[in-house]
């Protein structure tokens, strides 16, 4: 292109000196046919980056939704992690708290008994110390049995309280996927911008459940059942 | 209710299954199995005995309501009750495991209390 225009240069300056006008005329016609070619020629280079671009954008926006959406619906969600870890840990410490009084007077409570049952057995015991011990006794059975139902049941509230670990579970194999979709778009859009042929692969980005309900997050809606008792209206209201 | 049933218990979180399984213990269920997934409920309930099924809908391999659909098909389970044990809460979702033929629906977190009242629920009805 350049030799086009020396050429013409060339030729312009002869006729210039011929003082052919016409000839001088048509010449830079030419020329400026050239520039319009050149122009032609960066309109379609400028067009092509456009459409580039706008394919990276396509993923770009991808990655503007995970900002938007994604990453503060994951943050609520981890939030609830920590919510439900330290709320199952507070109750489970509850528990023991409780307990651990109870286990050590009942402990204690046996602990003279048995000495003094021992000193029964070896006929050490005066008929006066026997009729109180049999009260003792009486009463460490009654103890005992409304100790033992307290121990049942903060063991079982100590093994409800495990549940977190389910729900949790679920929670983070979520934003663990959500992390792996970002990484598969960051690794596309990054490819696109070093001009790397990208492989079309569609994002694996979908949850075939919705998985347990974190509060603030899933219950926006209003179509999910906050409690057993939604569960159980709904349940009946389909006849159950 | 016959407390000597043979209860199939499923949740692909074996923190949940040992939980579920000493919650039946405590009301005096004590004969029961474990599967991690529908996959490997299947076999363990064609091999016939299970009287009573507690299921999760989340599980890799094969979902709780895929489960219950496989059962529900076969006629030599098709009548087996089914208690779903889940953290799923969409309505949409309740709505679907009942058309497929649920017998129980609750939703996790539970209380023990929940799961013996919905136990009692579907045995009553079965009974009755």
């Amino acid at each position: 292109m350049n030799f086009d225009l020396l050429a013409l240069s060339k030729e312009l300056v002869l006729a210039l000196e011929k003082n052919d006008q016409i000839c001088a005329d048509q010449i830079l016609d030419q020329i400026a046919g050239l520039r319009e070619t050149q122009l032609f020629n960066e309109l379609g280079r400028l067009t092509r980056q456009l459409h580039d671009t706008m394919v990276s954008f396509t993923i770009d926006s991808k990655i503007s939704e995970f900002a938007e959406h994604e990453i503060p619906d994951a943050k609520e969600r981890l939030h609830y992690v920590i919510a439900m870890t330290e709320q199952a840990a507070n109750q489970t410490l509850t528990v023991v708290e409780n307990l651990l009084p109870i286990s050590a007077e009942l402990n204690a409570q046996v602990e003279i008994l048995s000495g003094k049952w021992g000193r029964f057995l070896d006929r050490e015991m005066p008929l006066e110390e026997f009729k109180s011990m049999t009260q003792e006794i009486s009463k460490h059975f009654s103890d005992s049995q409304i100790s033992q139902q307290q121990i049942h049941v903060g063991l079982n509230d100590i093994l409800m309280a495990q549940g977190f670990q389910d729900i949790t579970g679920q929670i983070i194999r979520r934003v663990i996927d959500l992390v792996q979709d970002l990484e598969t778009s960051m690794i596309k859009l990054i490819s696109i911008s070093s001009r790397k042929t990208s492989s079309g692969e569609a994002s694996t980005m979908h949850h075939e459940l919705p998985g347990p309900v974190v509060p603030g997050v899933d219950d926006k809606a209003g179509d999910v059942a906050t409690s057993q008792v939604d569960v159980d209206d709904l349940l009946s209201s389909l006849g159950f | 209710m016959d407390k000597n049933m043979k209860i199939l218990i499923v949740d692909d979180f074996s923190t949940m299954r040992r939980i579920i399984k000493n919650l039946l213990k405590d009301l005096g269920f004590t004969n029961t199995v474990e599967a991690d997934d529908g996959k490997t409920a299947i076999p363990i309930l064609e091999k016939g005995g299970i009287d009573f099924l507690v299921t999760d809908w989340n599980m890799p391999g094969m979902t709780g309501i895929e489960l219950l659909k496989v059962v529900r098909s076969n006629p030599q389970l098709a009548k087996l009750p089914v208690l779903m044990v889940t953290a799923e809460a969409k309505r949409e979702q309740i709505i679907m495991a009942a058309q497929a033929g649920v017998n129980g629906y609750v939703i996790k977190p539970f209380t023990a209390a929940t799961l013996k009242e919905k136990i009692e629920k579907i045995f009553e009805r079965l009974d009755g």
